[in-house]
């Protein structure tokens, strides 16, 4: 399925293998305009771990909370998975190895979040 | 991949019609989940703080949030579920007939994981039934059920 309308997502991931299979997986989604539509957060981040970058975004920012926050990380770890929802991630995904199930998920987030799901309106960043 | 167990998931809602299609939808969409159904607020807080007849009430492992509940409204709700350190981790889906922009609006203000709008046909039906059942149960990992003291 397409989204309806032309999405914009931040990726934050620091693997430039994974940022490709990413960007290929969502060819067709625009991602220049300012303020993302949804954040995919991988956990495990040089200089700011991405623990800190959710919290930041879920806790300091009230122009930024609202925007949907999906974690997609290869840890299956329980305290992982509990932090994350603790700091108002809106949902966890484990980032499988193996490339076929990596664009299997990456279907699904489009699927669930960018085609079902209601997102907030698009507003400048005041 | 999250392994499959039975998921047990708390509705709120409080019209008995979508009710019942939300629980059909879920037996066709998902053998391995228990349904259990507040149908106003303060039932669902009720539910969610073991009160009452609710004391061996099991913790959810989502929620599906209807907004428009009689007593206490379902952004009260939310706002409840997700200022309570012992609840908020749950994943709380909005699931509503309002596509105000509003009403989205203030739900993920509180901090709702994400929102759906409740369609009116009953094909629709079953396919968001479907979709919450194929991201949320089968896809993405939830926080481990755990007791609470």
């Amino acid at each position: 399925m397409k989204p309806i309308f032309p999405a914009t997502l931040l990726l934050v991931e620091d693997s430039p293998g994974d940022v490709r299979l990413t960007q290929e997986a969502f060819r067709d989604v625009n991602l220049n305009a300012p303020r993302p539509d949804l954040i995919l957060l991988d956990l495990n981040l040089p200089k700011m771990d991405g623990r800190e970058v959710l919290a930041r975004i879920k806790e300091e920012h009230e122009n930024l909370k609202t925007i949907p926050t999906v974690i997609l990380t290869t840890s299956e770890a329980e305290a992982d998975i509990d932090k994350s929802y603790r700091l108002q991630a809106n949902c966890y995904l484990n980032k499988p190895v193996e490339l076929e199930a990596f664009e299997a998920l990456v279907k699904s987030i489009n699927d669930f979040w960018l085609t079902k799901v209601k997102l907030p309106q698009q507003r400048p960043v005041g | 991949m999250s392994e499959p167990r039975i998921k047990t998931l708390l509705l709120v809602e409080d019209n008995a019609g979508d009710v019942r299609l939300t629980q059909e939808a879920f037996r066709d969409a998902n053998k391995s989940v228990h349904l259990h159904v507040a149908s106003d607020g303060v039932e669902a807080i009720s539910f969610l703080r073991r009160e009452g007849k609710y004391a061996n009430a099991p913790r959810p492992d989502l929620i599906l949030l209807d907004l428009n509940l009689p007593k206490m409204g379902g952004h009260e709700v939310l706002a409840f579920i997700k200022n309570d350190d012992g609840l908020k981790m749950i994943p709380t889906v909005v699931l509503s007939c309002s596509d105000a922009e509003a009403d989205i609006e203030k739900s993920y203000q509180l901090q709702a994981n994400c929102y759906l709008t409740k369609p009116g046909l009953l094909d629709a039906f079953d396919t968001v039934v479907k979709g919450i059942s194929d991201f949320w149960l089968n896809t993405a990992e939830l926080p481990e059920q755990r007791r609470i003291a």
